[in-house]
């Protein structure tokens, strides 16, 4: 894909708002010293950062770097090698990840988090209709009317964009940026408060992807919500993130916000990752 | 069964004194009955057991005959049904085979057995305490259909995440207007395991639900035996706006007049004559024994009235 062709239409400051802030909060998550190696080869190593709540951070790096490797660790979708994850429940406490029982685990899962995976397939339930894929997280957690769980999942689809009167179709009958929204919509259902994020403007094209990123911009500075994108496209990072983690060779080499990151890169790396990207 | 394997056994007469009561070895059937005890120990849970070729082919209730063979006693009494009739060549044969093999006495009275095994039925006449029913079960995993994968279904069972189930029923009444699943209608085991209760109608699930017999359930091919111990409660899955029913009927039993009954459509010729009648066999002569009759009796052909006239025809 070509980069500069997809940030000719963007902006070149970010649009994104500040996260609200508010110095009694404590971060919502805190990424410790985390690696995960295959083998004798490196997928990330040594990374820890914090996310605050409402915060939007985009881990951003060239094919191989990491990115997926880390994302995956911290959702627990994967078991690193070494290292912690803490997040604050929603009483407050703050608990290690990997330490939660199979069943909190995946309660936590389908309530408080969300996951948007670069290929819509991967992340929803091609055979059953739109209306059931927006339900399905509703049903989980106890939801028992009907009439109920298919007027949110109407006004969902409403929210990403998709016609209420979709809701008996397949996803199979919908577009590459329909899927990709109804995967949105059937994430966001239960009220998370992290989602993340893998490239999920990846397989679409320039224009649907200009108008998913517009659409998510909206959703998570409306409902507050924090993310973590993973993207090599620094386009996307400049408009979805309030913070930046460059990754190269499984190693976070700058991190610091996104403004500030995109218009005066101090790492070598991260001056020839904008410059060959973000040339004009 | 099929005959053909009846009259191989029939060949081997002298071979039969060989045989073992009950047909399997005495170390097979303490494996399944150790897999029944912890399937009677966790209500619904699927236990797997190592399933033994037995002389018939999957499909003829394989599962549901090595779970009898297992349990049964020479002082036992024995009925089989398949779809609730005893004189089906299944039934037939599986009855034979334990005649045989275990010199039981056979039955057909729901209330004198005291092991049934069924395929596809709950008999109408309530079963009560000391009585064991076996199910014969062809896919045991009730959410196979929405999540292929075992090791993933397994672990949902696991930790009760069961999204899935209702999902199966949200399609359903968005697709038909009500849920349309009207065999192998999923249930919930004493407020734990969702459980399939094999390709019975779901008029029968109501029988379930705290049931004074033992409710086992046999799948020969997929090799899992699970269980309902008596008085357990169990709940057909639903929601709340569509809550659950059983299948209503428009008229009573052609041949007894019986209503709250299960009835199978029978063609009668080629004209679209039909009738309906009790699927339940025993429980249909049991009333005409009675005295019970129904529209098409042949003393109600004559001029006589039947008990669904009286009875009137809302099921
Ligand atoms: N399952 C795996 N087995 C072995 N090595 C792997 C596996 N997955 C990833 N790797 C390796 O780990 C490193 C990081 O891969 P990862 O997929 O995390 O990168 P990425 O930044 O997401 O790349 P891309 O932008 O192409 O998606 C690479 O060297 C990759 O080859
Ligand atoms: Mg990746
Ligand atoms: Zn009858």
């Amino acid at each position: 894909m070509n980069k500069a062709h997809t940030s000719d239409h963007l902006p070149k400051s970010s649009l994104v708002p500040p996260r609200p802030m508010d110095l009694s909060e404590k971060p919502l998550l805190q990424v410790r010293s985390v690696s995960k190696y295959y083998g004798r080869r490196v997928g990330c190593e040594d990374i820890s950062f914090d996310l605050w709540p409402g915060e939007v951070l985009a881990i951003v790096g060239e094919s191989g770097s990491g990115k997926t490797t880390l994302l995956d660790c911290i959702s627990t979708r994967m078991t690193p090698t070494s290292g912690m994850v803490n997040y604050r429940m929603r009483d407050g406490t703050m608990r290690e990840v990997f330490r939660l029982g199979e069943a909190e685990k995946r309660f936590l899962m389908r309530t408080d988090w969300g996951f948007v995976h670069q290929n819509p397939a991967d992340g929803l339930r091609m055979t059953v209709s739109a209306g059931a894929n927006v339900g399905e997280r509703l049903m989980a957690i106890g939801k028992r009317h009907y009439g109920d769980i298919r007027e949110t999942a109407a006004d969902w689809l409403e929210q990403v964009e998709i016609a209420r009167d979709r809701i008996d179709d397949q996803p199979r009958a919908f577009s590459g940026g329909m899927r990709q929204r109804l995967q949105i919509a059937r994430n966001l259902v239960t009220g998370p408060r992290l989602v993340f994020m893998d490239e999920p403007t990846g397989g679409l094209d320039v224009s649907v992807q200009a108008r998913l990123l517009d659409l998510l911009r909206g959703l998570v500075a409306e409902l507050g919500l924090a993310a973590i994108v993973v993207t090599h496209d620094l386009a996307v990072a400049r408009l979805l993130s309030h913070r930046m983690v460059v990754m190269k060779e499984g190693r976070v080499i700058e991190t610091g916000l996104t403004d500030r990151v995109l218009d005066d890169p101090q790492a070598p790396y991260t001056q020839l990752l904008i410059s060959s990207i973000l040339q004009v | 069964m099929t005959s053909a394997t009846l009259h191989d056994i029939e060949a081997q007469q002298g071979a039969i004194a060989d045989y073992n009561f009950a047909y399997l070895d005495e170390q097979t059937k303490r494996m399944i009955r150790r897999a029944i005890l912890k399937g009677i120990a966790i209500p619904g849970y699927q236990v797997p057991f190592a399933s033994r070729e037995m002389p018939m082919p999957y499909g003829w209730g394989t599962g549901g005959v090595q779970v009898t063979a297992s349990i049964i006693g020479p002082d036992d009494t024995l009925k089989v049904i398949d779809q609730g009739a005893d004189d089906t060549t299944n039934a037939v044969s599986i009855r034979a085979f334990f005649a045989r093999m275990a010199k039981v006495r056979t039955t057909t009275h729901t209330a004198e057995a005291t092991v049934i095994q069924t395929r596809h039925r709950i008999p109408e006449e309530p079963l009560h305490e000391g009585q064991v029913i076996v199910f014969q079960v062809p896919i045991p995993e009730p959410l196979r259909f929405l999540e292929p994968r075992e090791t993933e279904t397994r672990k949902m069972h696991a930790v009760e995440d069961y999204g899935l189930m209702h999902v199966k029923l949200y399609e359903d009444i968005a697709q038909k207007g009500h849920i349309a699943t009207n065999y192998a209608y999923p249930v919930k085991v004493k407020g734990r395991y969702i459980m399939d209760p094999s390709p019975t109608p779901k008029f029968d699930n109501p029988k379930m639900h705290r049931s004074e017999a033992l409710q086992l359930y046999g799948a020969g091919r997929e090799m899992r035996i699970y269980a309902i111990p008596p008085y357990t409660d169990v709940v057909s899955l639903d929601f709340e706006d569509y809550p659950f029913e059983i299948q209503h009927f428009e008229e009573p039993c052609a041949l007894c007049g019986g209503t709250d009954v299960f009835l199978d459509e029978v063609i009668l010729d080629d004209q679209g004559g039909r009738m309906f009648v009790c699927s339940d066999s025993d429980y249909c002569e049991d009333r005409r024994a009675h005295g019970h009759r129904g529209s098409l009796s042949p003393d109600i052909l004559d001029g006589a009235s039947a008990d669904g006239d009286k009875e009137g025809t809302e099921a």
